[in-house]
């Protein structure tokens, strides 16, 4: 340690007197700085979130622009005619529009119940050590990239399918009036059946983990109710559970819709790519996102082009509307749940 | 008696269909895991037999002889990193004004409704989009195409996790640092961001997770490049645009490529959700 160094007395209060301004001035300084910075960084974060907004509103624009000159060429036939002629360059969306649909439909059929049991199993019947591992796994199966399924469904599961359950399909049904219409034509293994399938694989850990979540915010207090009047496992899910998070399962069920409306990769492997619309639910068809990933590289002319970037806009309010419909009911259950 | 007979009666159907519907459920879950457990090891099955050192360093071959995945294996690295790059701090930005400075203003309830339209809006609208705003006035395909096109995606699972995890820290943090006259943005980045890291980190890997096995934004931004190219500004190469036209051409050889492409997507994609989930764990306890 050194000692201290006595300083004449006069020479301490000047010294104070400098400082003083000093750091009042320094003060001022780093204050403004501080402030600025401050500010920066604000409006630096308002910029960012407003970006959220122009991507989506420039999403919007860009496919509106693009797609002008094919809906002033064909008006309001692109959405009703089924026709898709690159050659005399007529195009219309129905049959990508109805393929869309009906893959998505056979994935929420399968999807939706599969999904809702595995959800009552996870909540209700499973031992507590097991619910984690479970969960994950089920996560996981949401996180492969949609191209693995897509290679998967084409090389593993439509052969399997041919030579399964597609001839088992159109021999049962084959001679019942109505059905057999569904199952008609030869077992190709690809096909919107197919597609359906991946599909339903591809959103079951959407559905199941929202549902899971939802049915977690149950109030113990309801269950161990119903449980106390001597309801069974089922009756409480059913009569209790289920009324109770309803509008979270229907988000839950709707943002899986969302997601197997626009699923590209996966269906463009297995759908057929086929432009045409059949009862056939075994039949090769298309849909919209297939038909864009497939298509739009090959395309050379500007109405080809054009005509693709309208399937991308139908897609996009279709999508739009199915996802704000869920975000809104999911929104009203998290306000509910507090 | 008939009283009681029908009782019991009853109490048998009531258990009855509560063991059908257990078993279903039983069944349902099986089912959710056996998919899984199915796909994976077709992956191995199909994509372990291709896998050895050249897969690692040589390019794709031309249709009908052997070759490795150096080139997509590099062009999807560097698309990555661009998105990340790219997308990262706007969605981390755009996180904390929602979080930390208008947490419950007009602007954060539409961005927060609209950034989760875009989480799960269709990708290939994505690369619908760019191809309209970025490869139409540059004239061809580039890798700066397909990275700014995988930002969209990685934004708003940044934005999400990041508004989540600030959400999170506890405002007597915020106020103890307030109190001693750090300003805003000081808290916001020495208090907030530090304690949110390993949440705001998880978002990251989870955007890269998903950004990583994405293929239908890259078809028209990124194109396919057969050869080696460094050039952001030319077409590249990434696995997903390799797996998707190798899996579909008729070469076997090709088709065994893109199943071990398939197979290192899966595995690092796994890996990061995996570490990913042990980071927030760790946190958790």
């Amino acid at each position: 340690m050194e000692p201290a160094r006595r300083q004449p007395v006069v020479d301490v209060a000047l010294q104070a007197d400098a400082a003083a301004v000093d750091a009042q001035a320094s003060r001022a300084r780093a204050l403004d700085s501080l402030r600025f910075w401050d500010n920066v960084y604000r409006w630096l974060t308002r910029g960012a979130a407003i970006g959220v907004l122009v991507v989506l509103g420039g999403v919007i624009v860009s496919l509106i622009i693009g797609s002008i000159p094919a809906l002033r060429e064909f008006g309001f036939s692109f959405l009703t005619e089924q026709r898709w002629n690159p050659v005399t360059e007529k195009f219309g969306a129905l049959a990508p529009i109805y393929g869309t649909l009906v893959t998505s439909f056979i994935a929420m059929l399968i999807a939706v119940p599969v999904g809702l049991m595995i959800a009552m199993f996870l909540t209700e019947l499973c031992p507590k050590w097991l619910r984690r591992p479970i969960g994950i796994a089920i996560e996981l199966l949401a996180g492969i990239p949609s191209i693995i399924y897509g290679i998967w469904g084409l090389f593993v599961f439509a052969p399997f399918l041919q030579e399964t359950l597609q001839p088992a399909l159109i021999t049962i049904f084959g001679n019942v009036p109505i059905l057999s219409a569904l199952f008609e034509g030869p077992p190709y293994g690809i096909g919107m059946l197919t597609a359906g399938l991946v599909l339903a694989i591809m959103v079951l850990p959407f559905i199941t983990s929202i549902s899971r979540d939802v049915f977690e915010a149950v109030p113990p207090v309801l269950k161990e109710a119903a449980y106390g009047i001597g309801c069974t496992t089922w009756e409480v899910v059913r009569y209790v559970v289920l009324p109770y998070a309803r509008v979270g399962v229907i988000g839950g069920v709707m943002l899986g819709l969302g997601r197997a409306l626009g699923e590209t990769m996966a269906v463009t492997f297995v759908v057929g790519n086929a432009h045409r619309i059949s009862s056939s639910i075994i039949a090769p068809g298309t849909t919209i996102s297939a038909t864009i990933a497939n298509e739009f590289t090959e395309a050379t002319s500007d109405l080809y082009k054009s005509s693709l970037i309208a399937l991308g806009l139908i897609l996009f309010v279709i999508t739009f509307v199915v996802l704000a419909a869920a975000r809104y009911m999911l929104l009203r259950i998290e306000r509910r749940i507090g | 008696m008939a009283l009681l007979a029908m009782a019991s009666a009853r109490y048998a159907s009531r258990r009855r269909r509560n063991i059908v519907a257990m078993a279903l459920s039983l069944t349902a879950t099986g089912l959710g895991l056996g998919w899984l457990v199915l796909i994976l090891s077709a992956l191995l099955w199909q994509g372990f037999s291709g896998l050895s050192l050249s897969v690692f360093t040589e390019m794709t071959p031309p249709p009908g002889s052997d070759g490795g995945l150096l080139n997509p294996l590099f062009g999807s690295l560097v698309l990555t990193v661009l998105a990340v790059v790219i997308g990262t701090p706007i969605g981390i930005l755009a996180g904390t004004y929602m979080a930390e400075y208008g947490r419950y203003d007009r602007l954060s309830s539409v961005v927060r409704f609209i950034n989760d339209i875009l989480l799960s809006a269709p990708s290939i609208v994505v690369g619908l989009f760019i191809y309209e705003v970025m490869v139409v006035p540059m004239g061809h395909f580039s890798a700066y195409a397909g990275g700014v096109a995988l930002a969209v995606i990685v934004m708003p699972v940044v934005v999400r996790t990041t508004e989540d995890m600030l959400v999170l820290v506890p405002n007597q943090l915020r106020e103890a640092a307030a109190a001693l006259g750090m300003p805003r943005a000081y808290i916001i980045a020495r208090v907030c961001y530090r304690a949110a890291k390993a949440g705001m980190i998880t978002g990251v890997l989870l955007a890269i997770a998903r950004i990583s096995g994405e293929t239908a934004p890259l078809l028209f931004t990124s194109g396919d490049n057969q050869f080696w190219s460094t050039n952001l500004n030319n077409f590249m190469a990434s696995l997903p645009a390799v797996i998707f036209h190798f899996a579909l051409s008729p070469y076997k050889e090709w088709q065994q490529l893109a199943w071990t492409g398939a197979l290192i997507i899966t595995f690092a994609v796994l890996a990061l959700s995996i570490g990913a989930r042990a980071l927030t764990a760790r946190k958790d306890s």
